[in-house]
């Protein structure tokens, strides 16, 4: 399964955490701080792996991969498949520019709780539920929806939507 | 928040994206650092805010407040464990973005120690019966990830209707979410896994690919359970065509095909065509993977895995050509060939860029050694250690060291080309493994006799080498060289050298420990030197008979001091004994301080042996040179140093006392009974030349306990005696603890030498006073005759005039020293001393597996986790192993139900197939009484227990498959 989820900028800065087991905070900052240890001294046209088992546990492995000023980080262990993650990393990123259109660093930043409902269509409790990115960005394109109508709604519309799957 | 939170406060109150962009203007103001104080205060600021804001009765107030706090605990570490029961109200909003960030900030923050975690739980419950999909869907998500056992019994129910929901979106986050509450409350097993295994027959592929994928963890943890389910997913193999899903399904069959054989013939043709047809890497490389992990025994698929394997190797895609090596390594142990024949890839990967890659590399290489390749190969590598980074460099050096020293150096035949690689590598600049380096060269001059001389010789050039004591990291390297040097010494071609190597200068800049092992170095080599003079047949005749012709020329012929520059002659060389040399010095010197005489000494150091003779001028030589260097020691506050000091320089009392004493013809002496002195050094000479061997670590247990040896005594007593005493600490060396006897009466003599030069009398009186109180507690002493210390200190000046002379020597000397040994061209492997009790080695042996023994038994204690996630909520761990038996016993029948030969075991099946059938069908009211839960943790093995159900309980779960096995017709035919 996956056990987390970690994007950052290139000077270490955490944009989005998700940890798939209990980790606390400070535990999280501290790995990531060490990740980042790693990730920077790494030239660029290496391959995308970084060993982790001081860090994760044995048997844990890390994928990551920079997207201009940004490395998303996929931690997993031997049940899933490194290239594997290496797509959905893919997977992500291309429902992110589906969703901001031409996604940036800057959307990430200002857009936390959208990008949290992105996350959560794509992986839920460690595993990979979906992996076409269109079903994705529909679906956070109705949840944000939702949330924007959700002063005065009473969400009975979205569910006839849905019924018809 | 009395007068409180207002409309003012809500219509001013700052955003999410206001407070973002306040942490980024005070950063960037403040530089990039992102712990300036300005930033903090701001920080602050904002976390008041939100603490007042978060009080608020307006929903929309305080989900913005909620909304940031999760934004700072997630990214800034900011804690919000406080804010747990806002979270748990803002759930319950009917307002969809309070309910969500109500979730997020649960799903966040909550851990099993919340204590309000369980107010949750009906929250839950109403959400995941929601007709919103999407709240449906935040709840669900909410569960994974703070799943608690509780909460998970207690959502069980819902949980199971919701996994035949006829909304995929739905059902599939059902699948990834009972995972997690399988895992903490596994009796929600028999709830729900037999809707699980009936999903694996969807057509939504993203319904079978999230249910391999739960099917995939859980076979990661005990796979045995799942094999009556391999036709479900052999049919998945054949049939799908979603790299997702085959992937998992792959990562499944490499977990049962190692259990069951047969299984593997069905499915390696499958897989085979897989890897075959897919040009998806990912895919390609699973079933790689899979191959070469567990379908070892299929020749073709092997081979076809190592042709696809060298397509990832050339592959410019560092991703694949790192994956492509972690293959190859994996294939090694079964398939060297395949290495081998990406030989020339992976030797160029050494030298790739990336670290990865290179490790990887390195492995794969070590993984080729043989006895006849392991000279080239490690060639190669330290040359490639010479040119890499340290970190890299040292990963070379240690892989040679672990893999030439596997199982007794058993891939090392030429063990005198070994020892001068281990001398090889403490030259190489990075070199940080001088405690493996240490290790070996001790061991090895231990346990092979044959290489002494080479181990020797090895050490000799690390020692006389002034450069390497300014490294600190060879310290322990140039240690163990002092050792064997001392220890072997009687293969030392030159002892003076030797002995000023251990005594120059810069062995201040040595830690305390390492030349503690310097000091009793040069103790072992004065004894010996003086041995050498006092018995001059004796030696030799021990040096014909047991040490060899080297040697015996060696010390035989003239030994030179290579360091000296200038030339000194003797005015008789060939005269031994002349008194004159030794009494004109006396006078000159007396003047004269020590550092002078080192100096002298260091031109003068050199011996002329005739015929096995030993000079007096030599043995006066050194003496001298070692009494000037150690003397301002004596009083070293390192008690390793000063202790062993001591010893050196009691000896030289004595043996200065006997070349006085020498000066008459020997036999009248030896008449005389006055050749004490000479005794003692043969003494000490004879414990020196005690082989040490390697130790048992048995050893110790075999030595039976002595009558009278209380040893569960307690030693409180002992504990207030020694309070006011300061232990030694042992250092590095532990290797002269075999003592013979002999050696015994070394050492107790040596500690009253040590004793008596027991600087402070006041100690020494306290010391005395305490051996009259506890004398119980030392060992037993006896009197030893006091050496005067009135000895006038020898000089060399003298010897000036024969410094020309010499260079004869010298000469000879290297040309003696550099004449290369000569060996039998095939030269047999030398004899590798192991214990011949088979103790050590099978200790050896077993120490590492025990270590597996206990990740095995860690393993399988998570295995009793999921094989209570299989089957029940067992947690005592005394049922563990009757638990695996039992559950064993009930695969049997299964496996031989086509056979038909356990007919009733079959039809207890069925029973119990039908009573999980009622079971299921009673599910949700039952499982929800908590008198059930108990009842049902309580549950043991005792067959007689008076719980109805107790008896079958631990089979249910297999029950549930065999249920599937008897619904599913292909299962019996599948396994034979």
């Amino acid at each position: 399964m996956i056990k987390a989820v970690i994007v950052m900028n290139d000077q270490g800065k955490p944009r989005l955490v998700k940890f798939y087991s209990f980790q606390a905070v400070e535990k999280q900052h501290e790995l990531i701080r060490s990740i980042y240890g790693v990730l920077c001294s790494r030239a660029n046209n290496v391959s995308n792996f970084i060993k982790v088992d001081s860090l994760f546990g044995p048997d844990a492995r890390l994928v990551y991969k920079t997207f201009a000023t940004l490395y998303f980080i996929f931690v997993f262990d031997s049940s899933e498949n490194e290239l594997a993650m290496l797509d959905l990393m893919q997977v992500f990123v291309e429902t992110l520019d589906k969703c901001f259109h031409n996604v940036c660093e800057l959307d990430i930043i200002f857009n936390f709780n959208k990008v949290h409902s992105i996350l959560d269509e794509i992986i839920l409790g460690g595993q990979v539920l979906e992996t076409n990115s269109s079903e994705v960005a529909k679906a956070a394109e109705e949840i944000s929806k939702m949330e924007k109508h959700a002063n005065s709604v009473t969400l009975v519309p979205s569910i006839s939507g849905w019924s018809n799957r | 928040m009395a007068g409180g939170p207002s409309l003012m406060d809500s219509l001013f109150q700052r955003s999410l994206e206001d407070l973002i962009k306040g942490l980024r203007l005070h950063n960037l103001a403040a530089g990039t650092a992102a712990g300036t104080p300005e930033s903090s205060t701001f920080l602050s600021k904002s976390i008041d805010e939100v603490r007042r804001e978060i009080k608020s009765t307006d929903q929309q107030t305080k989900t913005t407040a909620l909304q940031k706090l999760t934004y700072l605990h997630s990214l800034y570490a900011i804690d919000m464990s406080w804010a747990a029961f806002h979270a748990i109200e803002l759930s319950s909003s009917t307002i969809f973005n309070s309910k969500r960030t109500g979730y997020l900030a649960a799903s966040i923050s909550f851990n099993s120690s919340t204590d309000v975690i369980l107010l949750l739980t009906h929250q839950l419950r109403k959400d995941l019966n929601s007709g919103n999909p999407h709240e449906v869907s935040l709840a669900l998500q909410t569960l994974s990830s703070i799943c608690t056992p509780d909460l998970a019994r207690d959502l069980t129910p819902e949980l199971f209707t919701l996994l035949n929901s006829n909304k995929g979106f739905i059902k599939k986050k059902a699948i990834a979410t009972v995972l997690r509450v399988f895992e903490l409350y596994p009796d929600s097993v028999r709830v729900c896994f037999k809707r699980l295994v009936e999903n694996l027959e969807n057509a939504d592929v993203g319904i079978v690919s999230a249910i391999v994928g739960v099917f995939c963890e859980l076979a990661n943890k005990e796979p045995r359970s799942y094999l009556p389910l391999a036709p479900e997913f052999y049919r998945i193999l054949v049939d799908s065509r979603n790299n997702w899903v085959l992937i998992k399904v792959l990562k499944i069959f490499a977990k049962l095909v190692p259990l069951e054989p047969r299984l593997g013939k069905r499915v390696v043709e499958p897989i085979c065509e897989h890897l075959r047809r897919t040009g998806a890497k990912s895919l390609a490389f699973e079933c790689i993977r899979t191959i070469v992990c567990s379908l070892t025994q299929h020749e073709l698929a092997v081979k076809l895995a190592a042709e696809k394997i060298r397509e990832f190797l050339t592959e410019d895609d560092p991703n694949l050509k790192y994956l492509g090596l972690q293959a190859l390594a994996a294939i090694a142990p079964k398939s060297l060939n395949a290495v081998v024949e990406n030989k020339e890839v992976v030797i160029k990967s050494l030298s790739d860029e990336d670290v990865n890659i290179k490790f990887e590399a390195l492995r794969l290489v070590m993984a080729m050694v043989s006895e006849d390749n392991v000279a080239e190969i490690c060639r190669v590598l330290i040359n490639y250690a010479l040119k890499s980074d340290p970190e890299f460099c040292n990963e070379i050096l240690g892989s040679i060291l672990s893999t030439c020293s596997r199982n007794y150096y058993e891939t090392i035949v030429d063990f005198d080309w070994y020892v001068s690689l281990l001398g090889e590598m403490a030259r190489v600049p990075h070199c940080q493994k001088g405690e493996e380096i240490e290790n070996q060269l001790v061991d090895i001059g231990m346990r092979v006799r044959d290489v002494r001389p080479e181990v020797v010789h090895v050490g000799r050039d690390l020692l006389i080498d002034p450069a390497l004591l300014g490294n600190p990291f060879i310290h322990r390297i140039l240690s163990a060289a002092a050792w064997v040097s001392g220890e072997y010494v009687e293969f030392c071609k030159n002892p003076f050298e030797l002995m000023e190597a251990l005594l120059q200068p810069r062995t201040n800049l040595l830690p305390p420990s390492v030349r503690a092992v310097y000091i009793q170095s040069a103790f072992k080599v004065l004894t010996f030197a003086a041995y050498f003079y006092f018995y001059p047949e004796e030696a030799l005749a021990a040096s014909i008979s047991g040490v060899g012709e080297s040697v015996h020329n060696g010390w035989c012929e003239q030994s030179s001091d290579s360091v000296s520059g200038q030339t000194v002659t003797f005015s008789e060389p060939d005269e031994g004994f002349n008194p004159r040399m030794l009494h004109q010095p006396q006078k000159d010197a007396s003047g004269n301080d020590g550092k002078k005489m080192i100096s002298d000494l260091e031109q003068v150091s050199s011996c002329s042996v005739k015929m096995g003779h030993f000079t007096k001028d030599c043995l006066v030589g050194m003496v001298n040179l070692v009494e000037s260097t150690l003397r301002p020691m004596a009083g070293s506050h390192e008690v390793e140093i000063q202790d062993r000091v001591k010893n050196v320089l009691g000896l030289i009392e004595l043996i200065r006392q006997e070349i006085h004493g020498c000066l008459v013809p020997k036999e009248e002496e030896n008449d005389r009974g006055e050749l004490k002195a000479c005794e003692i050094v043969r003494v000490m000479h004879d414990a020196f030349s005690e082989e040490l061997g390697p130790v048992s670590l048995s050893a110790q247990g075999r030595v039976p306990l002595p009558d009278g040896l209380e040893l569960k005594e307690n030693l409180s007593d002992l504990e207030a005696i020694c309070g006011d005493f300061r232990i030694p600490v042992l250092s590095s060396f532990s290797l002269e603890k075999p003592r013979s006897l002999e050696k015994d009466v070394v050492t107790v003599s040596d500690q009253q030498n040590e004793e008596e030069c027991e600087p402070s009398s006041e100690s020494t009186s306290l010391l005395t006073e305490h051996r009259k109180r506890h004398g119980i507690y030392y060992l037993p002493s006896e009197k030893k005759e006091k050496v005067p210390n009135d000895y006038p200190p020898a000089n060399d000046l003298s010897m000036q005039d024969k410094v020309n002379d010499e260079v004869d020597y010298l000469v000879k000397l290297t040309e003696k020293s550099l004449v290369p040994k000569k060996k039998p061209i095939a030269k047999p492997r030398p004899v590798v001393v192991k214990l011949d009790d088979g103790d050590r080695i099978h200790i050896n042996e077993t120490l590492p597996e025990l270590k597996e023994d206990l990740i095995s038994d860690a393993v399988q204690e998570v295995l009793l986790g999921s094989q209570a996630v299989a089957s029940s909520s067992r947690t005592d761990k005394s049922d563990k192993s009757s638990n695996r038996r039992s559950r064993k016993e009930t695969f049997r029948p299964l496996e031989s139900n086509a056979d038909s030969t356990t007919v009733e075991i079959a039809e207890l099946g069925n029973k119990n197939s039908r009573r999980i059938k009622h079971r299921t069908h009673g599910k949700e009211r039952s499982h929800r009484s908590s008198k059930k839960a108990t009842g049902e943790s309580d549950r043991s093995d005792r067959p007689n227990s008076s719980h109805p159900h107790g008896k079958h309980k631990s089979r249910q779960r297999a029950d549930g498959m065999e249920n599937v096995a008897a619904e599913s017709p292909v299962i019996p035919d599948f396994l034979l």
